[in-house]
C-alpha cells in the first residue's frame, strides 16, 4: 500500500474509531430512553409548550448539577446526562485520533488535532 | 401530545436518514419541522437540532469510517477552521434576532441548493486530467486518498485547499450562529472547491459536523437552549435513520445522492425564508 492509499486511516484505527462512535451513541441513546421512560412515570400527562423561549432552568444547564441530579434519577437530568454522553462522543473521537497520530509519529497531525481539541475543550468548559 | 411525539419521532428518523445520506446532518429537517411545523421557538429548535446533528454524525460515521469512505486527515485538518468558526458564531448568536437568523438560514440553504444543481456534472470530470492547480499544502499534509466503490478503489487528489479552508471558517460561523452542522457548506467546500468525489465530501462532512456541533453544544446547553424532552423525542429517531442512511449510501449512485442533496436544501430554503419574512412583518 502506498502512502496515498492510506488516508482513510489504517484498518485497525478505522475499526476502533468505528467501535468508539458506536459505543458512544448506543450508550447515550440508552440513557436518554431510560430518562424518557422515567419522565413519563414522574410527569404523567405533562403538558409542554415551546412556542415561547424561556430557557431551561439552571439545574438543566450546568454539567455538575446535571451529574448530581442524574444519579438521583430525576428524569430530565438523566436525559441531559445522556445528551452529555452524546456531546462527548465526537470529542472522544478527536482524542482517539490524537493518540493514534502520536503512536504513528505524525507530528504535523498531532499539532492539528491538538489545536482542535484545545478549541473544543475551551468551548465546553469556559 | 402523543401526536406531537409521534410526528417528532418520524421527522427525526427522516432527518437522520437524509442527513447521513447527504452529509447535511439533519438540522435542515429538524429546525423547520419544529419551527414551521410545530410552532416551537427557534432557540429550542436550534438546541434540539444540534443534539440531532451530533447523533446523525456519530451514528453514520461509525459505518463510513469503518468502510474507509471518510478521509480522516482532511476532516481533522479542516476541523481547525470549523471549530474556531463555530465558537465565533455561537458568541454572535445571542445578539442576533431570531427572524433574521431564519432568513439567513434560508439564504444559506438556497445558495447551497442552487450551487449543488450547478455543479452536478462535476462528477464526470477526471480530477487527474483537470487543468486546476493541485494544492501543494495538501501534498505536504498527505491528504490525497482513495475510497471503495462498486468498481473498486478510486484514487483522488486535493485541489485548492486554501479556498476550502476559508469556506470551512464560514461553515463553522454559520454552524455556531444557526445551530446547524452546516453540512451544506462543508459538502460544497470539499465537492466544488477541493474537487473531492461526492461520497468522500458528504461522508467527510458528516464526520466533521459532529465535532463542529459539539463545539457549540456546550455553549447552547449553558444558555438553556437544549430541552431534555425535545431531545428525548429526537435522538432515537435520528440514530435509527442515520444507521439506515449509512448503509444505503454505500450502495447508492452518486448522481442520485446529489439530486437528493440539491432538492432537500432548495425546498427547505424557501420554507425558512418564507417563515422568517412572515414573522418579521
Amino acid at each position: 500500500m502506498n502512502r496515498e492509499a492510506d488516508n482513510s486511516g489504517n484498518n485497525k484505527l478505522r475499526i476502533w474509531m468505528s467501535r468508539l462512535l458506536q459505543a458512544g451513541v448506543i450508550t447515550s441513546v440508552t440513557i436518554i430512553i431510560a430518562g424518557g421512560i422515567l419522565f413519563f412515570i414522574q410527569h404523567p400527562g405533562a403538558h409542554l409548550t415551546y412556542n415561547n423561549f424561556i430557557g431551561e432552568p439552571s439545574r438543566l444547564r450546568h454539567v455538575t448539577i446535571i451529574f448530581r441530579d442524574a444519579f438521583t434519577f430525576r428524569s430530565r437530568a438523566v436525559i441531559q446526562f445522556g445528551i452529555l454522553v452524546l456531546i462527548a462522543t465526537p470529542v472522544m473521537r478527536v482524542l482517539f485520533s490524537l493518540v493514534d497520530f502520536v503512536i504513528t509519529k505524525d507530528w504535523v497531525f498531532v499539532v492539528i488535532t491538538g489545536i482542535v481539541i484545545s478549541v473544543l475543550l475551551f468551548s465546553l468548559f469556559f | 401530545m402523543e401526536i406531537f411525539f409521534a410526528v417528532l419521532f418520524f421527522g427525526s428518523f427522516l432527518a437522520g436518514l437524509l442527513g447521513s445520506l447527504t452529509g447535511l446532518g439533519g438540522g435542515v429537517i429538524i429546525v423547520p419541522l419544529l419551527t414551521i411545523g410545530m410552532g416551537v421557538d427557534i432557540k429550542y429548535a436550534i438546541g434540539t437540532s444540534l443534539v440531532a446533528v451530533i447523533a446523525t454524525s456519530s451514528g453514520a460515521a461509525a459505518a463510513y469510517v469503518k468502510e474507509g469512505i471518510t478521509n480522516i486527515r482532511i476532516g481533522m485538518f479542516l476541523e481547525i477552521a470549523t471549530t474556531f468558526g463555530a465558537i465565533g458564531g455561537a458568541a454572535l448568536a445571542v445578539i442576533a434576532p431570531t427572524h433574521v437568523i431564519a432568513v439567513l438560514f434560508g439564504a444559506v440553504l438556497l445558495y447551497s441548493g442552487l450551487s449543488s444543481f450547478k455543479h452536478r456534472k462535476e462528477e464526470f470530470i477526471q480530477p487527474g486530467n483537470s487543468v486546476r492547480k493541485r494544492s501543494r499544502l495538501a501534498g505536504l499534509l498527505n491528504l490525497a486518498g482513495n475510497y471503495p466503490t462498486p468498481e473498486g478503489q478510486v484514487f483522488y487528489k486535493v485541489y485548492n485547499l486554501g479556498g476550502g479552508f476559508a469556506m470551512m471558517i464560514v461553515a463553522g460561523l454559520l454552524s455556531g450562529l444557526l445551530g446547524i452542522g452546516s453540512g451544506a457548506f462543508k459538502v460544497i467546500a470539499m465537492d466544488s472547491i477541493m474537487k473531492l468525489p461526492f461520497k468522500v465530501s458528504s461522508t467527510t462532512s458528516n464526520f466533521m459536523i459532529g465535532v463542529t456541533a459539539a463545539a457549540s453544544a456546550g455553549i447552547y446547553l449553558t444558555r438553556g437552549y437544549i430541552d431534555p424532552v425535545l431531545s428525548m423525542c429526537v435522538v432515537p429517531g435520528v440514530l435509527i435513520g442515520s444507521f439506515i442512511g449509512a448503509r444505503k449510501l454505500m450502495k447508492s449512485k452518486t448522481k442520485l445522492l446529489r439530486i437528493i442533496f440539491a432538492v432537500v436544501i432548495t425546498l427547505l430554503a424557501f420554507e425558512m425564508i418564507y417563515n422568517g419574512i412572515t414573522k418579521a412583518v
